[in-house]
């Protein structure tokens, strides 16, 4: 039944590590998003660097990660400056100038890819959306005592060091700044009275996301990546009051769901007795989707069972009159 | 390491307020404009050191785009802002700011020390964490507003006025010289009204400055000593027992129906 270990360090290991990696860093920078009511810039930024990973890779010609990473870096610039201009131009909110320009965008991204798969370029829009988590190797490790070679942990797939880098920048620009995103986020007007440039971290924080929605597209999609934007940072603002325990328990859930997600994906339908798995990547979105759901449904002061005590509890307190029992 | 930006040649000691010294704000030729439509107009203004200044007008008059122009969260068209004789960009140790509290979300995972502990980031600077000692400092600030005991609320379980005194709180502890505040007293309860009305007059007894967009022409006399009229233009400004009169309040609504002399007041001195 269960898989050797050669097998599991070569094939799920790597797989696993990316998805942890990438569900951990995207939950680490939803968060200022969701605090900052900005959840659709997630799905705009993931969608619209679509043509320029694309771009990058036709015109370096190779999958490596430098040449998509700055396209994708160029369309998300591009996307923020044509979201602004739609904004200003169609005097339009700047939830349907998102809408207008990230559909756009990545419909362009797509049209790039049919053009470029009929001249034979590997490349397929389900990658783009699915990501290629089943496809990340390591072939390194021959059993658990091969892991205390260095040489091994060298030849790590480029897609996990990539997601660890970027995941290692997050969580280092968030501790070095967690002071002013705090204050820009909560207050920018008076942030920018203290001399704090709350303008420079709105878009260092679109940054941020960008480069992360980046690194963790290849190998998981565009789909995991807004999943993971938003839902496990909102599921740990229902379990707590306060933003560092938000924070730390939003990577928490977001790895949590990925272990989840991963492991329904490889081995449910295993041990269910059918022969295929499922998409990891989207068994990940479907459990950070569940987690969110019990948080909405158990959170202890925001959930609707404890905001349901709170009132049984009110009701039950002395003196109280039932809104129904004081019409006259 | 402190918060320099736009003036990094700025290291020098803010210069302490003086009686003798420049004023503490003084605006000249102060346009701003919103969609080309002017919401302030060639505004010139020296406040008094050391008063209690109520911004009045009708809405729409500009009265917290003035604010804002002076605190630079509004670009101005031309004119210029200077606190103490310099300009805001060098002087932002000096200024403390009282946002309107609609202006932010009150749902934010922090709790009321938290709030207030953001009044002293400016102090703190990059790259420091808030100390011991400024979260002392920020709960001695929580204490002078009647608000020691819910430190560690989160500030959305707090009432109106409670959140108001929160961020009246978070003023007091930027120890500033100068306050900027936008209608501290606007939908609060009694006893957020005295608690205001007492921080105000602390401040005053203290040597600092305090502008006010106030909304409330009743009280105006009683609460503050000067009031600047303001309805895009400055209509009048000087101690409030001269420019509070009918004829000038008049002109600053527009000619609009004004309350009765004797209402002018009598709310006022029943709360003081």
């Amino acid at each position: 039944m269960m898989p050797d270990v050669q097998e599991f360090l070569q094939i799920d290991a790597p797989a696993l590590l990316a998805a942890v990696l990438a569900c951990a860093a995207c939950a680490l920078v939803g968060n200022f998003l969701v605090l900052r009511r900005q959840g659709m810039m997630g799905d705009a930024v993931s969608h619209a660097i679509l043509p320029g990973i694309v771009g990058g890779f036709l015109v370096a010609g190779t999958r490596e990660t430098l040449p998509m990473m700055l396209g994708a870096l160029a369309a998300a610039a591009l996307a923020g400056l044509l979201i602004e201009a739609v904004r200003r131009l169609g005097r339009l909110e700047s939830g349907a100038a998102m809408g207008v320009v990230f559909t756009v965008m990545f419909a362009a991204g797509v049209v790039m890819i049919e053009q470029a798969s009929a001249g034979g370029i590997d490349l397929d829009a389900d990658c783009v959306l699915y990501g290629q988590l089943e496809t990340i190797l390591w072939l390194a490790p021959t059993g658990w005592a091969s892991l205390a070679d260095p040489a091994v942990w060298a030849a790590l797939p480029r897609e996990v060091l990539t997601l660890a880098a970027v995941f290692a920048l997050c969580v280092a620009l968030v501790g070095l700044f967690y002071k002013e995103l705090k204050i820009t986020t909560f207050d920018p007007a008076l942030a920018s009275t203290l001399g704090i440039p709350a303008g420079l971290f709105h878009y260092g924080v679109v940054l941020l996301v960008a480069a992360t929605a980046i690194a963790a597209f290849e190998a998981v999609g565009s789909i995991l990546v807004i999943a993971m934007l938003i839902a496990p940072p909102a599921a740990a603002r229902l379990l707590t009051d306060r933003l560092a325990a938000q924070i730390l328990l939003s990577v928490a859930l977001g790895v949590l769901a990925a272990l989840v997600g991963y492991g329904a994906a490889a081995f449910g339908p295993m041990l269910l007795g059918a022969s295929h798995s499922l998409n990891a990547a989207g068994m990940i979105a479907v459990a950070s989707g569940l987690i969110l759901a019990l948080a909405v449904l158990f959170g202890p002061r925001h959930g609707l069972l404890g905001r349901r005590r709170a009132v049984g509890r009110l009701r039950a307190a002395p003196g109280f009159v039932a809104p129904e029992a004081q019409k006259p | 390491m402190q918060y320099l930006w736009r003036t990094p040649g700025s290291r020098t000691a803010p210069e302490e307020a003086s009686p003798i010294g420049p004023p503490p704000l003084e605006i000249r030729g102060l346009t701003v404009a919103y969609h080309r439509r002017p919401v302030l107009w060639n505004v010139d203004y020296a406040a008094p050191p050391g008063g209690l200044i109520a911004v009045v007008g009708p809405n729409g008059a500009g009265k917290s785009t003035l604010i804002k122009a002076c605190l630079g969260l509004v670009p101005s068209v031309s004119g210029s802002v200077e606190v103490f004789g310099r300009p805001i960009a060098k002087q932002r140790r000096l200024i403390g700011y009282v946002p309107q509290r609609e202006s932010v979300d009150w749902d934010f995972p922090v709790s009321a020390l938290d709030v207030v502990a953001m009044g002293r980031y400016g102090k703190i600077g990059w790259f420091r964490p808030v100390t011991r000692a400024h979260k002392e400092a920020a709960l001695h600030a929580l204490e002078r507003v009647g608000m020691a005991d819910f430190a560690k609320r989160q500030i959305g379980q707090l009432s109106g006025g409670q959140q108001q005194r929160v961020f009246l709180a978070r003023a007091l502890a930027q120890e500033a010289q100068l306050y900027f505040m936008d209608e501290p007293f606007a939908g609060v309860d009694a006893a957020t009204e005295r608690a205001v009305l007492q921080v105000l007059r602390d401040l005053d007894a203290a040597g600092r400055t305090v502008i006010c967009v106030h909304h409330d022409l009743q009280t105006v006399s009683d609460y503050f000593d000067h009031a600047l009229l303001l309805n895009t233009r400055v209509v009048a400004q000087g101690p409030v027992a001269r420019v509070m009169t009918p004829d000038l309040l008049s002109r600053t609504y527009g000619g609009r129906p004004m309350p009765a002399p004797a209402a002018l007041g009598a709310f006022g001195a029943e709360a003081s």
